[in-house]
């Protein structure tokens, strides 16, 4: 039977680990997923997983652990955060372009400077280039659901890409919610055991992993990434499909909510998405025709999601913990870049809020519905809008 | 100049490259160094003489690549694809019977 545990998200990241039975987890410490190895830790000097637990000394040589360890050909899994993650930069362009299912538990946090623990997105956002997939969770019942989802993804003979599973840094790592833990058959049905299919170490199959590509294969390399990428859009469907018919607990791409009959959708993604539907509930009470859309899966982006949810509404807002200098947020160049040909398309608006853990509040959350307000009435307004931002102090 | 000893692994290792790519980019089989040939990168290239070799192997021997192959006759010749134009063989020669000289290309 499934147990319902009392949990944080680091917490459930780590029992996520636990039930995906990696054989290596290289891992160095950082606030705010500090809790994610040590739990892992604690787990594999238990003897309750069986697994080398490699202390490392940054977390440029735990990715390159990882990298290693999945290229000899087994189930891998690290986790990190901010400054950590940015560090693994080059290490994860490598474990992409090498077609390695790593699975990365990353505590959302904001980059330095000025130093911040608190939640953004910036962190994973700013690598969402590098050919990973990349999840958000919600609550810390996502952030447990979709790393084994991330795992059974990522090693799909059709996809073999390394994954990454987002949650909010303290919003979800240092909070405590109930979580069901699912039962270690179940999730043994669900992931199998890991068979390396293309990336293993054997004597009497020598092969080299990470070769020099000269300008003649370089391109085919890099769109095989992309491929995978497509391919991605779905298996994913038919993994959480699956998944829904294993654990009952229904995913998908992007999750409308109240989105029939909505003028203005408020499309966001992560922790956040629990502030605006709470905040769409308290609108509808009041007769207002707006709805909510939460992606969950950023890469690959999901686009006949996003045209479909576009079809509906009149103005899109996009809520965004990420900054890109001088174009906007990265949600909204995505949901711009995916509507561009559209022939009728809703007006799109970005809203950058919350930078660096400033509370997202029903009030800023009222400027981000005037505004949006305005626009549906034929209004001029900014595209890009800082909300919550303390101009007094500029 | 005298067949490469290397032709039956060019070979193999030309037609497994020349099949699809793999997951990864992983190269299937060892002996890319084959295919791959490092003779572009040379600067200077040995010129022979022939007549003033005295047939002592030095050459042959230093070679760190190994980019010299003995003839019938046991004279030395140079495979230019490997050669990365080092020089050691002409520094070694006892005779003087090899001159590095600029290659123009």
């Amino acid at each position: 039977m499934p147990v319902r545990k009392v949990m944080k998200a680091n917490e459930a990241a780590a029992w996520a680990a636990k039930l995906a039975k990696p054989k290596v987890i290289a891992a160095f410490p950082i606030t705010p997923s500090t809790l994610v190895p040590e739990k892992i830790s604690e787990f594999v000097a238990n003897g309750e997983l069986d697994a080398e637990f490699i202390k490392v000394e940054s977390e440029h040589s735990a990715i390159s652990a990882c990298v290693g360890a999945s290229a000899a050909g087994v189930r891998t899994f690290t986790a990190t955060a901010s400054q950590g993650l940015a560090l693994m930069h080059e290490v994860l362009f490598i474990a992409a372009g090498m077609r390695l299912p790593i699975v990365i538990a990353v505590g959302n946090r904001a980059l330095s400077a000025p130093i911040n623990i608190w939640n953004d997105w910036q962190d994973s956002i700013s690598e969402r280039d590098t050919g990973w997939l990349q999840f958000y969770a919600e609550n810390n019942q996502e952030a447990l659901d979709l790393i084994l989802a991330a795992f059974k993804v990522a090693e799909d003979e059709r996809v073999l890409l390394p994954a990454m599973v987002g949650f909010d840094a303290f919003i979800l790592t240092h909070t405590v919610e109930p979580v069901e833990i699912p039962d270690q058959e179940a999730v043994d049905e669900f992931l199998g055991e890991y068979e390396p299919k293309h990336a293993y170490l054997d004597p009497s199959r020598p092969i080299t992993q990470g070769t020099l590509a000269f300008p003649a294969h370089y391109m085919e390399a890099r769109y095989t990434v992309w491929e995978a990428n497509e391919n991605a859009r779905k298996v994913i469907d038919e993994v959480f499909a699956e998944f829904e018919k294993k654990f009952g607990r229904k995913y998908s791409k992007i999750e409308e909510y109240r989105t029939d009959d909505a003028d203005i959708i408020l499309i966001t993604m992560g922790s956040l998405a629990g502030t605006v539907k709470e905040y769409v509930d308290a609108l509808r009470e009041k007769g207002v025709k707006v709805g909510a859309a939460k992606i969950t899966v950023y890469r690959p982006f999901p686009m006949d999601e996003i045209r479909e949810i576009a079809g509906k509404a009149k103005v899109l807002a996009i809520l965004e913990k990420d900054v890109t200098f001088s174009v906007g947020g990265a949600l909204f160049q995505d949901v711009s870049r995916t509507l561009i040909n559209e022939e009728e398309k809703p007006k799109v608006i970005d809203f950058i809020l919350g930078l660096g853990g400033r509370d997202v509040t029903f009030e800023n959350l009222d400027e981000v519905l005037s505004i949006s307000k305005k626009a549906l009435d034929g209004e001029k307004v900014d595209e890009v809008n800082w909300i919550g931002l303390r101009k007094e102090i500029l | 100049m005298a067949e490469s000893p290397f032709k039956a692994d060019i070979e193999r290792v030309e037609k497994e490259y020349s099949e699809k790519m793999t997951p990864g980019a992983i190269a299937k089989i060892p002996g890319s160094s084959v295919v791959n040939k490092t003779g572009s990168w040379r600067v200077f290239v040995p010129e022979f003489n022939r007549d003033k070799c005295v047939r002592c192997y030095l050459c042959y021997l230093y070679c760190p690549e190994p980019a010299i192959y003995l003839d019938e006759e046991n004279y030395p010749v140079f495979d230019y694809d490997y050669c990365k134009g080092c020089g050691i063989c002409a520094n070694e020669c006892p005779v003087d019977a090899i001159t590095m000289v600029r290659e123009s290309k």
